[in-house]
């Protein structure tokens, strides 16, 4: 289990419509609505692998490209590691999944959604990060992966100035 | 202590400067130091992180201020005489002494106290009655509320009553968040200036449970600017309160929010005020710490000014960084109730053409303290200065507490928390306020308790591994020098008792810590458990507050019983300018 979301926030992202697309899976995002691009079949591999590279392979069969058209929000320092909010948005055109990886978690694929044609392509989760990590969001779009990087920091607090 | 006014005149080397070009040592040695040259059709006043000391105090700058990176050199990674030499500043002056911490036990018996808000009352009064009615405005960069045994108990309400007399026109915020949401809130009821943060939002959950709100559609907790009329144009002062409260202090006050830099609706916020409101400048009144604001001020557009606190910095000069939209003026004010910023702005319409900026020391003994503050602080001081006023010891030495790695003050307070509940390694927070005592004179309770006063205060003793502590030390490093300072927290690096290390402030993450030893010698090993004692965690603990064990401690009439020296050997900084000595 890597993603966490409570009901009380799932419920406010419906009302926000901020997670439209990750609908189908209230409240179990990693598990219910978490499809592979290229098929709909759930993609059990690629949740199993250790690290982003073989979790990306496993998903995708191929390597994303840094884009700045995909933009990734979240917290430079998270102030619970247990709850971080992340998401995703793009300018891309024909987006049809968005992943989030974290690099340093046991199992590096986080969440990946299925973007139905016609909606807007922005997603938001709460992703459980046990340690300082990258976070990585591929998009998938016209058949591409492009993906943008963040580090997130996740530290014992304390000692403010 | 005889007043020696003829050592103020001599000095004089206050620093100036016009967008950034050093305009140094004003030369006329006659010039009485707070006589401004008039410039400009706006002034704003600027003060921060006076942590409540009401009175006028010592506080030694750092001899330890390491920038690392993009910062190593620069201001305000200077100390010493490379900051002297940077700024133009006299050797054995009055300036060098509030701005360095060279023979400071010489100059603190020359020049006397710093701050005070009478003092500070009486500077402030002239600087705005020289500028006439409605062409000056008084704001305060927050740490305003915290860092006195009166404000501890008071929960800042003495300093809500002081910031009104003194005319405080909007603040921002730090510690006055550790007094948890209603206490903040009622405080707020009685203040009679703006409270601004645009980057304090509620959480999803709150704002889902209808929790109060400036503004419910963007979540915004408190109003983030305030559009001010001042001689004659329209200036815009948005507030951003430290970004990493519920990191840095117990997530327990503050359960509701979430803060963070928020550089992306600061732009938005910034663009409507230029856009839609058309004012005339835009300043931040920011909390963020100078290097992060030397970063934010490369991003983000349209702010003319950023008058910066949190990390404590004095720095004489505004640093003129460029962005894609022009030049913003980055500024750190001091902290403690030394210093006042004067900031000069000549504004025409929807532009800033030209500042003056001085950031003035605040000497008590130059100033007559204004009758009213002291009255005011003699009543607010009144129910507790005499259960505060016993002596409880005499220190042999100069007791600070600023500096990167440790200083004498915590020295103590791991020696004595080490002893008292019997723990084999001690550590305490590197906060950066605290009030510096001269060696010989009497230490006070109240004195113990403007080290200490926090609202949580209490003490601990655990177990923990060597690698544990390690990683504790790794952690707290990384936020003090991150290459990159939107990753860090401010404050400086957890002090430790009864461990030596070598740091290499170079290193990545988790690697900067090494040759851990325990005053006996011997490596501290990574499986072993070991007994540790502290204070301010951000996690619940019972164990008595801190001031009770360090004032039990100094009333049996112990000191330092340990070699006086940090422990701590610093690698790959040789050449830093941020290391007295050297650069």
């Amino acid at each position: 289990m890597t993603t966490t979301s409570g009901p009380l926030a799932t419920r406010r992202l419906i009302l926000q419509g901020a997670a439209s697309v990750a609908l189908l899976g209230l409240g179990n995002l990693p598990f219910a609505p978490a499809h592979a691009a290229a098929n709909d079949k759930y993609p059990e591999e690629a949740f199993k692998q250790k690290n982003e590279a073989d979790a990306i392979k496993a998903l995708y069969g191929r390597n994303a490209e840094p884009s700045n058209k995909v933009k990734l929000d979240a917290p430079e320092i998270a102030e619970n590691g247990g709850v971080v909010p992340v998401s995703v948005t793009t300018t891309l055109d024909k987006v049809s999944s968005i992943s989030f990886f974290v690099t340093e978690n046991p199992f590096a694929l986080a969440a990946s959604y299925k973007i139905a044609e016609g909606t807007i392509p922005g997603v938001a989760n709460r992703l459980k990060m046990a340690k300082t990590t990258k976070l990585v969001a591929i998009v998938e779009a016209d058949g591409k992966l492009y993906s943008a990087t963040k580090e997130v920091k996740v530290t014992v607090g304390g000692c403010g100035g | 202590m005889a007043i020696r006014r003829r050592d103020f005149l001599k000095s004089a080397g206050l620093a100036a400067a016009s967008l950034g070009l050093p305009r140094l040592a004003r030369g006329t040695e006659t010039a009485g130091i707070y006589d401004l040259e008039r410039f400009g059709n706006a002034r704003i006043l600027h003060i921060t992180d006076t942590h409540a000391q009401l009175n006028p105090v010592y506080f030694r700058e750092p001899s330890v201020n390491i920038g690392i990176g993009e910062m190593a050199g620069r201001p305000p990674h200077l100390v010493g005489r490379a900051f002297l030499d940077r700024f133009g500043i006299r050797p054995d002056s009055a300036d060098a002494y509030a701005f360095t911490c060279l023979e400071f036990d010489k100059s603190a018996g020359r020049f006397g106290k710093l701050g005070g808000f009478a003092h500070l009352k009486t500077l402030v009064d002239r600087l705005r009655g020289e500028v006439g009615e409605k062409r000056s405005l008084l704001v305060d960069g927050g740490d305003l509320w915290q860092g006195t045994g009166l404000a501890n108990v008071m929960q800042g309400r003495d300093m809500v009553e002081v910031a009104n007399l003194l005319g405080i026109e909007a603040m921002t915020g730090h510690w006055e968040f550790t007094y948890g949401e209603q206490v903040l809130r009622d405080n707020l009821e009685r203040f009679k200036g703006e409270f601004l943060a645009q980057n304090v939002f509620l959480t999803e959950e709150a704002a889902f449970n209808d929790a109060p709100a400036f503004d419910k559609a963007t979540g915004r907790v408190f109003k983030p600017s305030v559009i001010k009329e001042i001689g004659g144009h329209r200036i815009a002062i948005v507030g951003q309160a430290f970004p990493y409260v519920p990191i840095a202090h117990p997530k327990r006050f503050t359960p509701d929010w979430t803060f963070g830099i928020r550089e992306e609706e600061l732009q938005k916020h910034v663009d409507g005020l230029r856009g839609t409101d058309k004012v005339d400048a835009v300043i931040l009144l920011s909390h963020n710490g100078m290097d992060v604001d030397l970063k934010l001020a490369s991003r983000v557009t349209g702010i003319d000014v950023i008058l910066g606190g949190h990390t404590h910095d004095a720095v004489p000069q505004p640093m003129p960084v460029k962005n894609a939209g022009g030049t913003t003026l980055v500024t750190n004010a001091g902290s403690n109730g030394k210093f006042l910023a004067v900031l000069d702005l000549a504004i025409d319409k929807g532009k800033v053409g030209d500042v003056r900026y001085h950031l003035l020391p605040v000497y008590s003994e130059l100033l007559k303290p204004d009758p009213a503050m002291a009255e005011l602080i003699g009543r607010l001081r009144a129910p507790h200065v005499t259960d505060w006023s016993e002596k409880i010891a005499t220190p042999d030495r100069l007791l600070y507490r600023r500096g990167n790695f440790s200083g004498p003050v915590d020295e103590l307070i791991c020696t004595a928390l080490r002893a008292e509940l019997d723990a084999e390694i001690a550590l305490s927070p590197g906060f950066r306020w605290g009030i510096t005592a001269l060696s010989g004179q009497p230490l006070t309770m109240e004195d113990l308790l403007a080290e200490t006063a926090i609202t949580y205060p209490e003490t601990y003793v655990q177990e923990m591994t060597g690698a544990q502590i390690k990683d504790v030390l790794e952690d707290v490093c990384d936020n003090l020098f991150n290459a990159d300072p939107y990753y860090q927290q401010g404050g400086d690096m957890v002090r430790t008792g009864g461990l030596s290390y070598t740091c290499t402030p170079t290193g990545a993450i988790g690697g900067r810590i090494s040759e851990l030893k325990l005053n006996s010698g011997k490596a501290l090993s990574a499986g072993h458990r070991y007994k540790v004692a502290g204070w301010a965690s951000v996690n619940g603990q019972q164990g008595a507050p801190v001031w009770d064990v360090v004032g039990k401690y100094l009333r049996s009439g112990r000191m330092f019983q340990e070699r006086l020296g940090s422990g701590v050997t610093l690698r790959g900084v040789e050449n830093n300018p941020g290391i007295a000595g050297q650069g």
